[in-house]
């Protein structure tokens, strides 16, 4: 007792505790909290700083794919070297390949450079189709195929050219690193330069890269995330359609009428742990169980689908269920008390009500789906392997595709830089999907969500 | 109910698919991640100039590939594995065991391996296979015994190399070019240093004293990299010191970033690997089944189409890419065109 008399001798001199005057000890906590709010405010900067710099270095590195440099020259399509029949058989035609074509587009770019005066300082002229890419031989191949009447003739194409001249011009690839580097010579750059003078060579906006195909390893300048793209479509069509039913009727059940009891409890604490499952472990099961087992074919977006909506599953029973609850009992009461069924209070009046919590939920869930790589690994779908674009509704879900990260993915581990620019730019358009269907999702939270 | 309806269109779909399963219409291949780059040329032009689609072209290395080809017969297991290293005999086996029994091999080309640095880094311009063996062995020769490796700078073993830290990043055990790199390099230096003698004559039998010899050091000096080259690349992005295992292909496509450094004085060029005179190269293969000639559209003419001299010549694409030419092309196509099983 005189302890504490002592101790509070020294406090009973100053003024007493009053909101005017602070005392030691409120200072003290006033000092705490500004504190605090400051590890609050450091902790956000440090959030916000790391998002712009990631933000910087995508756009940074990814926007260039958006570019890319082309060529258009006029192309004499001679017909001693591409119909040496004359007869216009489509069968004959198409027993020229890529490689007979190949000498006829370096032909015409010679004459195109003669033409604007631009001097080629090779011992081979031929030399300067390194310029090109080489897709451009399919290219007009393709052209003359499907229009056998232009041989003959002088077309003027629009022609990709080679990665390694596009990176000259968006500031990848300089004259000095090209001294080592083999695919191609400084002199090929003075023409480059020469070419745009003249109009012939442009770097403009590339809907290929969007809308494109992937390439091979050795035309990174042809690759393009579309048929990926479609790909993934195909996949969160079946995501869709297999987990919103399947999790949605799980989640009623669970939620309205399952009673409580043991195997309900177990049932309820596995849906939580499957949440947490790594999702590399769906591709294992998917691998073993869908195509081992059900011999469902490797690489189709049909089974990759499978595999993410067993990934899905949990994230939307747990979002449904959450808004099922969300619903106040007294709705279901009054639907009870006026002679509805059980059945018909669910449907007809908490269901709509959590509604608009289960679709941000699923649409969440999908976001998620749509940025999976690793299980998609497991099952064929990355790789040398988005090159045709699917020719229908089947061929779409079971033709091998590619899905967009894992093309990302692919494209990042490629031996060419210009790949790695192409994987860059491709998160761009995932990020711009995933931000979409997250802004749908608060979109339609904000717009139907009730408090009650 | 709309529910009722997706669910109804999800099983017609599933339905649909267990029906489609059967009437696969494209290659597939799967396997050497070394190899790839070379069979997704291929593949693209292909399709490019048959009317089949476009093979699809897996990676995963050499064994995960050839795993999944000695799978079994049928249209969903894959028809071509790539590989950068000749198939096992246990491999074979596998394969037969699951009814695999026809094979085809084809070898496409060679491959060289070369070992760079950063293009600003140390000095690292010539290596003896004994360099690197003395480097990266778990056990060396010092000074007349066999003891633990304790190196630390390369210029203590040999003056001529730089005074800079050991620190390499070399192909993990799942890539077939590791073999290459245990065979042609480490074995290769360890008879060289003197210290496979030593531990024969220390009573180690002759297979014992090899794989001694292969054995790398792990005081994290050397680090094993299960990735791809870019992983490697990235690695000696990131330590001035480093050297790396790549392929010659990767190096031509990064050489505004690497260097290489000669291997027993010989530069490691195409015409190098062609002739022999650079010891660090290998084959690379593609195994098809023969059983899906027939089966699967375009099988045969993919393979034909790969060795034709058009893509994989001297003057073809892969050669372009990096691909040493093999000088015995021609025997190899004959042998697709008989369908030539292996033994």
């Amino acid at each position: 007792m005189s302890d504490f008399t002592a101790d509070n001798g020294p406090a009973k001199g100053d003024a007493k505790s009053s909101l005017f005057h602070e005392t030691t000890r409120t200072k003290r906590r006033n000092a705490a909290e500004t504190r605090f709010k400051a590890y609050g405010i450091a902790a956000i900067a440090t959030g916000l700083f790391f998002l712009v710099a990631l933000l910087v270095a995508i756009l940074g590195n990814g926007l260039p794919a958006f570019k890319q440099t082309f060529v258009t020259i006029p192309v004499e399509l001679t017909e001693a070297k591409l119909d040496k029949n004359g007869n216009r058989d489509p069968a004959d035609l198409a027993k020229v390949s890529t490689f007979g074509y190949k000498p006829v587009v370096t032909a015409a770019l010679v004459s195109a450079l003669k033409a604007e005066g631009i001097e080629i300082p090779f011992a081979k002229e031929e030399d300067v189709e390194d310029i090109l890419s080489s897709s451009v031989a399919a290219q007009v191949r393709d052209t003359v195929l499907a229009n056998p009447d232009l041989i003959g003739e002088t077309v003027d194409f629009r022609l990709l050219a080679s990665s390694r001249v596009d990176g000259y011009f968006k500031g990848r690839v300089t004259r000095d690193a090209l001294v080592r580097d083999k695919n191609l010579d400084a002199e090929h750059l003075d023409i480059a330069d020469a070419m745009v003078a003249a109009g012939l060579m442009k770097t403009t906006f590339n809907a290929d890269f969007i809308f494109g195909s992937d390439a091979s390893e050795s035309r990174p300048e042809q690759a393009g995330i579309g048929v990926s793209m479609v790909g993934s479509l195909f996949m969160m069509i079946v995501v869709l359609a297999l987990a919103l039913p399947i999790g949605v009727a799980a989640s009623i059940y669970l939620e309205e009428f399952a009673p409580q009891n043991k195997w309900t409890d177990l049932i309820e604490v596995n849906i939580s742990n499957l949440a947490a499952v790594p999702s590399i472990v769906f591709g294992i099961l998917g691998l073993a169980v869908f195509i081992q087992i059900a011999h469902l074919p490797q690489s189709a977006p049909l089974v990759g689908g499978l595999v993410l909506t067993l990934m899905t599953l949990p994230t939307i029973i747990i979002s449904t269920r959450a808004s099922l609850k969300a619903v106040p009992p007294s709705i279901r009461d009054a639907a009870l008390g006026v002679g509805a069924s059980k059945m018909q209070s669910v449907f007809h009046h908490v269901l709509p009500l959590a509604m608009p919590g289960i679709l941000t939920g699923t649409i969440i869930g999908l976001a998620q789906a749509l940025g999976e790589t690793a299980p998609l690994l497991l099952i064929g779908m990355v790789g040398f392997i988005a090159s045709n674009m699917p020719d229908g509704i089947t061929s779409g879900f079971l033709d091998p595709n590619s899905a967009m990260p894992a093309q990302i993915y692919e494209w990042a581990k490629r031996a060419d830089p210009a790949y790695y620019e192409r994987a860059w730019g491709g998160i761009i358009i995932l990020l711009v999907f995933l931000m979409t269907m997250n802004i749908i999702a608060v979109l339609l939270r904000r717009r139907f969500e009730r408090r009650w | 109910m709309s529910f009722v309806k997706l669910t109804a269109s999800a099983i017609a779909i599933a339905a649909v698919s267990a029906t489609a399963a059967s009437a696969r219409d494209q290659v597939q291949v799967a396997g050497s991640s070394t190899v790839l780059p070379y069979a997704s040329i291929v593949a693209e032009a292909f399709g490019e100039n048959f009317d089949f689609p476009t093979p699809v072209v897996e990676s995963g290395g050499s064994s995960a590939g050839l795993k999944r080809f000695c799978e079994g017969v049928g249209e969903n297991t894959i028809d071509v594995a790539n590989a950068s290293r000749k198939i096992k005999d246990k491999e074979i086996a596998a394969c037969a065991e699951a009814g695999v029994t026809d094979i085809i091999e084809v070898r496409i080309g060679y491959d060289g391996i070369v070992f760079a640095s950063q293009l600003d880094g140390p000095a690292f311009t010539a290596f003896e296979p004994a360099d690197i063996f003395n480097a990266l062995g778990a056990k060396v020769l010092k000074d007349g015994e066999l003891i633990d490796n304790t190196y630390t700078q390369w210029s203590e073993f040999n003056a001529d190399l730089p005074a800079a830290d050991i620190m390499a990043f070399i192909p993990g055990t799942k890539h077939g070019t590791r073999e290459v790199f245990e065979e042609k390099v480490l074995i290769a230096g360890c008879e060289a240093t003197g210290a496979m003698e030593a531990m024969i004559a220390s009573g180690m039998s002759e297979d014992d004293a090899e794989d001694a010899c292969m054995s790398v050091r792990t005081d994290g000096k050397s680090v094993d990299i299960d990735g791809d080259y870019t992983e490697t690349l990235a690695s000696i992005d990131a330590n001035p010191n480093g050297i790396g295992v790549f392929g010659l292909a990767f190096y031509e496509n990064n050489t505004d970033k690497l260097k290489t450094a000669t291997m027993s004085g010989v530069e490691a060029t195409t015409e190098t690997i062609a002739s022999g005179d650079y010891p660090v190269s290998r084959p690379l293969f593609f195994y098809v089944k023969k059983a899906h000639i027939g089966v699967i559209p375009g099988l045969k003419e993919y393979a034909e189409f790969f060795i034709s001299d058009d893509m994989a010549g001297p003057d073809g694409p892969l050669a372009e890419y990096g691909l040493v030419s093999d000088p015995e092309l021609a025997s190899t196509q004959a042998a697709i065109e008989a369908e030539d099983t292996m033994q």
